[in-house]
């Protein structure tokens, strides 16, 4: 029995070690390393990398994309809660509603996100409208902000929010909805007390999905807030790119893998110990 | 005796299936009223126009004097044991009893919440959840908890057919002295005619939508309305227009005034009785159930059937 175990699992172990396992090993090394004068890095091996991660300046973007993850999670919870909940009570046409949330996934993200650029910039669609029909007279300033960034964001990982919830609504047992108003509470007392929080493991799941892509976001911010609302995503791409500091690059990742490891960890523990 | 809920001609249609066809009938407040009848035949959605997750197609349901077809669940002081009880998974056993409380804005919820607690015996089970507890626990927190909110009807949806087999004929007498005790009327729906005859004060029957006939067990048993009727509480062994119980039949091996010639087919020992298959001479074949081990039957004997006019079962149907 031992040995069957051993060997079924064989294959997912082989896997996660060369390709989880191996790259962070070796992002870890390159962490270690110094960063040589004219980019690349070289010997020795120092801790100098980690150390900077201290810094105020970093701790402010990492907090600011913390801010902004959280901001963008809870957009979607608030709007993808009645979503899941409308498709899952539109009967015969649940299944184009489901379709119509996934359709997106057909093009490229990052196609998407140009797009929003042309809906908000100041010659862009909005603005367009609300001028030509006299509500304004000059453009608002929709782009590159803190604000585009979070729509961008909340626009892109709805779907991920949708998708769990309404599987929790779908295995909900109609039964209880009836036992509620038999038991005399009215259609918005039963929502409050029974459906929505029987639906917190969906809610749960698709916070995790929208917050850790979220908190490394680069595309968004990149595009959508310009140079000025900056993200840790954009920082560690910094790194790579245009700093040319490679081992501090390394450091940054690091750091941003293990804040989601403990977030996950935390997550599966407290699961355990759930109704469900 | 007052009349606590009527049915006045209700019926109710899915797509063509007639779940249920001009159904009428009215209970008296504080009794055991069990509706009975195969499955599919419209007892559970007559117990679901009741409750106000099904609306009639036409026809009035009238509790305490007033038409309550168009009230929402929400709003009917009726209450369900649901079949599955449909507890709610996230709340403890005290929550959920709470809950019908709370929604009725009551004050005091310890006082009705003990007393609940106390008369279904559920010490201890208090703050366990649903999950947490047996099949027989879980009914009696449903019980609880539709009992707390004193509906003016409680419905018990199959409340039986969750339960472990060896505990249902224990829980039917329970169930029934709850009834007595709270004085609460009970309207359950069973396919299991046993059930309804131990537990009911009145029993509807029904088929494929109607309602074949409404009377005491021992109306019903002995004076059947319909072969439907007959045969669902029973067997019988019809002879032209009557029926005739197994064990009203006597079996003699000699000849009396009113005894009919047959001769045994079979003999069955069950244990506490026997079952004497024969055929009259006419072709019929008859089931004659009979005490004692029936030793002095044998396939292919001679003997002579009789039974008293009074037991002679007469549907008009």
């Amino acid at each position: 029995m031992e040995r069957l175990r051993f060997w079924f699992l064989a294959p997912s172990r082989l896997l996660m070690a060369v390709l989880f396992g191996a790259p962070l090993a070796i992002v870890f090394f390159y962490g270690l390393l110094t960063r040589g004068t004219y980019g690349g890095q070289s010997f020795p091996l120092t801790d100098e990398n980690f150390a900077r991660l201290a810094d105020p300046l970093y701790l402010t973007i990492l907090l600011r994309s913390f801010w902004l993850a959280g901001l963008a999670t809870a957009l979607c919870v608030l709007m993808g809660f009645p979503l899941a909940l409308f498709i899952a009570r539109s009967g015969s046409r649940k299944n184009l509603f489901l379709h119509l949330v996934m359709l997106p996934f057909w093009t490229s993200f990052l196609v998407r996100t140009y797009a929003w650029m042309f809906l908000l910039r100041d010659t862009g669609l909005i603005n367009t409208v609300l001028q030509s029909a006299g509500l304004i007279h000059e453009p608002l300033p929709l782009l590159y902000n803190d604000i585009a960034v979070v729509i961008g964001l909340v626009y892109g990982y709805l779907p991920f929010m949708v998708l769990p919830i309404f599987s929790t609504l779908e295995r909900l047992d109609p039964a209880l909805l009836e036992a509620a108003a038999d038991l005399g509470a009215r259609p918005l007392s039963a929502l409050w007390r029974v459906t929505l929080p029987l639906t917190r493991p969906g809610m749960v799941a698709g916070s995790l999905l929208d917050f850790i892509p979220c908190l490394g976001a680069y595309l968004t911010p990149d595009l959508l807030g310009g140079g000025k609302s900056i993200m840790i995503g954009n920082l560690i791409q910094n790194q790579f790119t245009s700093a040319r500091d490679w081992p501090f690059g390394s450091a940054l990742s690091l750091a941003l893998t293990a804040i989601v490891m403990v977030l996950l960890w935390q997550f599966l523990r407290r699961k355990g110990e759930s109704f469900l | 005796m007052s009349t606590v809920l009527e049915l006045r001609g209700v019926s109710k249609s899915f797509g063509a299936h007639r779940a249920a066809d001009n159904v009428s009938f009215s209970i008296e407040k504080g009794c055991l009223f069990a509706l009975v009848g195969p499955s599919g035949c419209g007892k559970t959605t007559t117990l679901r126009m009741v409750a106000g997750f099904e609306s009639p197609d036409s026809g009035d349901v009238i509790l305490n004097g007033q038409r309550i077809n168009d009230l929402p669940p929400y709003r009917r002081n009726v209450s369900t044991v649901f079949q599955s009880y449909a507890l709610f998974p996230h709340l403890t056993a005290r929550e959920n009893i709470e809950f019908g409380l709370q929604r009725a804005g009551a004050k005091d919820l310890a006082g009705p919440v003990a007393k609940m607690i106390e008369l279904l015996s559920l010490h201890g089970k208090q703050d366990r959840r649903p999950a947490q507890l047996s099949g027989g626990e879980k009914q009696r927190v449903a019980l609880a908890r539709s009992l707390v909110i004193e509906p003016d009807v409680l419905l018990l949806d199959e409340p039986l057919s969750a339960l472990d087999p060896n505990l249902r004929k224990q829980v039917r007498l329970e169930l029934k002295a709850l009834q007595r005790r709270t004085g609460i009327t009970f309207v359950m729906v069973t396919h299991d005619r046993d059930e309804a005859l131990s537990m009911a004060d009145q029993i509807g029957i029904m088929n494929r939508g109607n309602l074949e006939q409404v009377g005491s067990p021992r109306e019903l048993y002995l004076q059947p309305a319909t072969r439907f009727v007959a045969g669902f509480l029973g067997s019988v062994n019809w002879m032209g227009e009557v029926g005739v119980r197994p064990e009203c039949v006597r079996v003699e091996s000699e000849a009396s005034s009113r005894s009919r010639a047959a001769v045994v087919r079979d003999v069955v020992f069950l244990g506490n009785c026997t079952h004497v298959i024969s055929r009259l001479d006419s072709g019929e074949e008859v089931l004659a159930e009979i005490a004692g081990s029936g030793v002095l039957f044998s396939a292919g004997q001679s003997v002579h059937l009789s039974w008293n006019t009074t037991d002679e079962l007469r549907p008009r149907s």
